[in-house]
């Protein structure tokens, strides 16, 4: 399956990257190659095969309800680019 | 020899009895570094002015045996930046559990951390914010990734030994280009709380150290269950360094035949052989067989670990820690934090997990190779119902040169060709030194088992170690 540019471009901003020009050029081309490899895939047969989404053998992973001692609100935003009062700071979302 | 230059488990009996102290180490290793480091460049944002000199004013015991931590492990107060930009000056605020139970150990975190391929992406190292690290064996020449930083801090004696991560070969490949041991343990086997996640069904922290008993007990002292990992599993660890017996009569091996075909360098090949012929003098039994879907470990791997790179990177938004940049709304944040915050290879291979679990590519592509990850696991269980376990090559080839493979991410990620499928079954595997190539760069043997059984790998390494003189041999910088 191929990859043009117009993809990527589109990929791109799903993942939230800006992409320069000559970048988005030069990974098409490269996406491109990998996908091409990748494709090797489509020649087997996985009818009746079911996905290994887990490796192990556990699921449902469940604990007690308990409170315990976690971080407090100055170690949880101690690393914040920027922080208001007990909150993380980000540039206006609603016009 | 310097005190530096020993091995953990010779140190720990050394410091028990009292014939040496810590700081008389520490000085060591402080030599050791300002001497090797400038080359190696093992380590990230390193102070050579802030280690202890022998003139050091005798300071009080510091602590334990040192060891080194890879830069995405988090480690309390330390800067942990997964060599990334986007993780600029994070300074975690707790312990990975690894290191909760280092330090339970006696162990002293060592403050400066282990350089790697930027969020794990990458078989050499180079692709660090902070630059490539050098293989000790020969400056020119890659240690191999991700975890290149930790094998050559302990490859030059920089460090007793360290902690790396394996997601795909990441400890094993670059300990089988640095001339050290590497362990990628069981999947589920060492907690992940703290270990800054690359692809969660893959992930799996290990030990590198200068020998096989070294890793035994780091893997003891770091393995066992955890209520913060849900993929931890609740079954007691064993004593391994009972499991160093030196005995391996009538062990079932296999050989691979997929795993010697083309692209194996005929030097590695005919010194993995040799390899295998000691195995053989000393009581296994060695036989042939097949894992038939290994030609589709690395584009089913490729899928996978971009695919759930690309969901677990999404914390990166420059909201909540690291690096942000500056701009008026909040999506043009996000995507220029991004675009300035991560390399090339960490955005091509956002990119690419992100195109296979879109609308329209899901099934044929992420879909598809879930279902060819359960065909790779099977050809595996076949095997261990006959066999204890597999040996072959670690890596195609020994040490690449820096800049060989940059400018062909294709080419870079056959590099993970031999390693890749003990992550997609989540099996147990060990590379360990077995010679040296004519140009003097070390080549490792891997050997793998079945979930949770790390003591034969032990066993069978130890015994290997026991008959062999490479796990000497050291590094001449």
């Amino acid at each position: 399956m191929a990859i043009d540019k117009q993809t990527v471009e589109q990929v791109a901003h799903l993942a939230r990257i800006n992409l320069e020009p000559e970048e988005l050029e030069k990974l098409s081309r490269q996406l491109h190659d990998i996908l091409g490899f990748i494709d090797h895939l489509s020649k087997l047969d996985v009818t009746n095969v079911a996905p290994a989404s887990h490796i192990l053998p556990i699921s449902n992973v469940l604990r007690e309800d308990n409170v315990w001692p976690s971080l407090t609100p100055d170690q949880a935003l101690e690393n914040a680019p920027r922080r208001n009062k007990n909150f993380f700071s980000v540039p206006k979302v609603i016009e | 020899m310097e005190l530096n230059q020993l091995t953990a488990h010779e140190l720990l009996d050394k410091l028990k009895s009292k014939q040496i102290t810590v700081s008389a180490l520490e000085s060591a290793l402080g030599a050791c570094l300002r001497k090797n480091e400038p080359q190696v460049k093992a380590y990230v944002r390193m102070d050579l002015n802030a280690l202890p000199t022998a003139n050091s004013q005798s300071q009080a015991e510091i602590g334990g045996l040192p060891i080194t931590i890879k830069d995405n492990i988090c480690t309390l107060g330390l800067l942990t930046e997964c060599c990334s930009k986007i993780l600029e000056n994070f300074r975690p605020p707790y312990d990975a559990t690894v290191i909760t139970k280092l330090k339970a150990a006696g162990l002293r975190i060592f403050p400066f951390k282990a350089n790697m391929d930027e969020f794990a992406f990458g078989s050499s190292t180079e692709n660090s914010f902070f630059g490539p690290t050098r293989n000790p064996w020969n400056l020119d020449t890659v240690p191999g990734g991700s975890s290149g930083g930790s094998a050559a801090a302990v490859a030059s004696d920089e460090a007793i030994w360290a902690l790396g991560s394996d997601t795909g070969g990441s400890i094993r490949q670059p300990a089988s280009f640095c001339g050290v041991v590497g362990l990628k343990p069981t999947y589920g086997r060492v907690s992940r709380y703290g270990l800054i996640a690359f692809a969660s069904s893959l992930d799996q922290i290990g030990p590198l150290t200068k020998d096989v008993k070294d890793a035994a007990i780091l893997t003891q002292i770091i393995s066992g269950y955890d209520a913060k990992d849900s993929t931890s599993i609740n079954l007691a660890v064993p004593d391994y360094t009972q499991s160093l017996t030196g005995d391996i009569r009538n062990l079932k091996i296999g050989i691979p035949k997929e795993y010697f075909v083309a692209g194996l360098d005929p030097e590695i090949k005919s010194i993995i052989e040799e390899a295998i012929n000691k195995l053989t003098n000393l009581g296994a039994k060695i036989q042939n067989i097949s894992l038939p879907h290994t030609d589709y470990a690395v584009p089913v791997y490729y899928i996978i670990a971009t695919a759930e790179a690309s969901s677990n990177l999404a914390r990166f938004d420059g909201v909540q820690f690291g690096f942000r940049a500056p701009a008026d709304n909040l999506l043009q944040m996000y995507k220029k934090t991004r675009a300035e915050g991560f390399g090339a290879e960490a955005k091509r291979r956002i990119i690419l997990g992100t195109f296979a679990l879109s609308h329209g590519y899901y099934d044929a592509y992420y879909l598809r190779a879930l279902k060819v990850r359960t065909l790779i696991k099977q050809d595996f269980d076949r095997v261990f119902k006959d066999y204890d376990c597999i040996v072959c090559p670690t890596s195609p080839t020994a040490a690449f040169k820096i800049g060989e493979r940059t400018a062909d991410p294709l080419k870079m990620y056959l590099s993970d060709i031999y390693t890749i499928s003990a992550n997609l079954a989540g099996l147990p595997a060990i590379s360990i030194p077995c010679g040296f190539t004519k140009k003097g760069l070390p080549v490792g043997l891997q050997i793998m088992a079945k979930p949770f059984n790390e003591e034969l790998l032990f066993r069978v390494a130890h015994t290997f170690e026991q008959h062999t003189e490479w796990h000497k041999r050291r590094a001449q910088l």
